[in-house]
């Protein structure tokens, strides 16, 4: 974009500052909460008169926030892992078959990315609830792997495209069965898009909030939960600190991927 | 290695409407070099396919000696393939490639290695075995995918247009060196091509396809002198398709009353080369090509009709001098005056 304009140095000017502007404005609330983590005071006050760690050993020693910190990773993690090998599957399925049939599975399966999420969570409720799996770690899970899957689908279906299948049907006819033509062949050669689609499920899960306010409960809420439900009910700088100690893992996570991408 | 015999018994396989394999039937022979020649479209390579079990036919059967194959998965047939696009996998070393069979069938990884090594060799291939795949020459590839599908001994090779990717030049040597290879591991192939010229060089039998059936199988010689169709005719070469009564006969002799095929090069200029069994052919000069080894003569005959007649550069002393227009009479011998039958005209 920048280089249009080579020789025009107030047009540079206003540009780089045109987009440190929209930078400011999308990155300012998100960093916003780094400060007020830090406060020694009770009260979320902008900017703090006092500095002290308490909000950190407050949500360390909270045994709520820690089970729901244990529950959302184990939920991230059990997300990625059903919803990538599913959508692999599923995506090399639509690969093979093609035409009107792919069309058709793929628009089933990417309805839950496009569904909004309120209407997905109140189905989901009520299929749980008949089956009384309400407030077990499994309901919640269900509700993120089907966010999750369209969002790997959308992942590995390019990949595959580009994928050359003969090099299948030549692993199959040196002996090969379907499982270890797909460990052997594609998986290896389509490692970045799986560790792409692998991460993306995970953040998935790790930042669904509406399925984990209808369907978790108790021991088995989730962080967004959690925070949702504490900023109704008390607000203080922990939340602050959460929100700070999330929003580095979420960057610490998509930053590996990225080098690991890059090497 | 003990090679078997294909028996395919009345496969028929359609795509909708589209019918790819039309009651095919063939028997190929245990140690054979056969080869599926026909242009795209004709069903060549889904027949190759279902032999290798990817396409499942609608109906007939598959025979691989006297076990029957037509519903065995692909990876349990034990049959060697090479893909037009070689199929090589970019994330393995050329060894690794080679050796991937014979991992699958657990061989200790030592003898794995040395089979490998010894099969690169066997294909010029010594001292390129750690080299990467994305490194090769398309010729190289060519020899590392062969290597692969002959590396764990199968019984059966299947080929699909191996060499189509391949300059004139590499493609020469490699069907001189893929038949010397089929030839010291006796294994009965089946080889798919659209090239006249390689499936004449080298095969043992071709069977010409067209529109899902397989029009004629014969040896080269007989399927280029004695077609029986005249797809078949006009496939395999410059052939002229004659009408019954253009013809006439040197010595006076009534001719039969059939459909005629003869190849351009069998004329000669000169009736004194030809028997008095031959015929001749009358008309007028329409066009000359000069090829570097021979002219390309037409020939329209009085009743419209044209003919190509080809003339050895070495025997054609006056050709540069004929004139466009000029009445003239090609001669051809009887034996290379070839009847086809009137319903396959």
């Amino acid at each position: 974009m920048l280089e249009a304009y080579p020789h025009n140095r107030l047009a540079r000017i206003v540009l780089w500052g045109f987009a440190a502007l929209v930078m400011a404005f999308l990155m300012l609330p998100t960093l916003v909460v780094v400060p007020l983590s830090f406060s020694a005071s009770n009260l979320l006050e902008f900017p703090p008169h006092a500095y002290s760690l308490r909000w950190y050993e407050n949500f360390f020693g909270s045994a709520t926030w820690m089970a729901a910190l244990r529950t959302s990773l184990i939920l991230g993690t059990l997300t990625a892992l059903i919803a990538v090998p599913f959508a692999l599957l599923a995506c090399i399925s639509m690969n093979r078959l093609g035409g009107k049939t792919a069309a058709s599975i793929q628009s089933v399966l990417l309805t839950p990315s496009i569904t909004p999420g309120i209407l997905l969570a109140i189905g989901l409720f009520f299929v749980l609830a008949a089956q009384r799996l309400v407030g077990t770690l499994f309901g919640v899970l269900v509700g993120h792997v089907v966010l999750a899957v369209p969002v790997a689908c959308i992942v590995l279906l390019p990949a595959l495209a580009r994928f050359d299948w003969n090099q299948v049907q030549a692993a199959r006819s040196l002996g090969a069965n379907w499982a270890r033509a797909i460990g052997g062949i594609i998986v290896p050669q389509l490692r970045i898009s799986l560790l792409s689609a692998t991460l993306m499920a995970f953040l998935t899960s790790l930042d669904e909030s509406v399925i984990s306010i209808f369907v978790a409960s108790g021991r088995n809420s989730t962080m967004p939960k959690l925070m949702f439900v504490s900023l109704r009910d008390q607000i203080d700088p922990t939340i602050a600190a959460i929100s700070t100690l999330w929003t580095a893992i979420v960057v610490l996570v998509v930053l590996i991927v990225a080098l690991r991408q890059k090497s | 290695m003990k090679s078997l015999p294909i028996t395919i018994d009345s496969v028929s396989k359609a795509y909708g409407s589209y019918v790819a394999l039309d009651d095919v039937s063939l028997d190929i022979q245990a140690g054979e070099f056969l080869t599926l020649l026909g242009p795209s479209g004709s069903g060549k390579t889904t027949l190759l396919m279902a032999l290798a079990g990817f396409v499942r036919p609608d109906s007939g059967k598959l025979l691989l000696g006297d076990r029957d194959i037509t519903r065995l998965a692909p990876n349990k047939r034990d049959i060697g393939i090479v893909f037009q696009n070689y199929a090589l996998f970019p994330h393995m070393n050329v060894l690794a490639n080679v050796a991937y069979p014979l991992a699958l069938r657990k061989t200790p990884r030592a003898e794995a290695r040395q089979r490998a090594l010894a099969t690169l060799a066997r294909v010029k291939l010594d001292g390129l075995a750690e080299r990467n795949v994305a490194a090769l020459s398309g010729g190289q590839r060519q020899r590392v995918a062969l290597a692969r599908a002959i590396v764990f001994e199968p019984r059966v090779m299947l080929m699909d247009e191996p060499l189509s990717a391949l300059d004139k030049n590499l493609r020469e040597t490699m069907q001189y060196e893929i038949r010397r290879l089929h030839d010291d591991l006796g294994i009965t192939t089946i080889y798919v091509t659209h090239d006249q010229r390689e499936a004449l060089i080298m095969s043992d039998r071709i069977a010409v396809m067209n529109s899902g059936r397989i029009q004629q199988i014969d040896t080269p010689q007989r399927i280029y002198d004695r077609p029986s169709t005249r797809f078949v005719a006009e496939f395999m070469g410059e052939a002229n398709i004659v009408a019954p009564g253009s013809v006439r006969r040197i010595d006076g002799a009534e001719v039969s009353r059939e459909t005629l095929m003869i190849r351009a090069e069998s004329f000669h200029l000169d009736a004194k080369l030809v028997g008095g069994d031959g015929v001749a052919l009358e008309g007028i000069l329409r066009a000359k090509a000069f090829r570097g080894e021979n002219w390309l003569l037409t020939l329209a005959l009085d009743g419209g009709q044209e003919v190509l007649v080809c003339i050895p550069a070495a025997l054609a002393g006056g050709c540069a001098e004929l004139a466009a227009g000029r009445r003239m009479t090609a001669y051809a011998p009887a034996a290379k005056v070839h009847a086809i039958p009137g319903a396959m005209a």
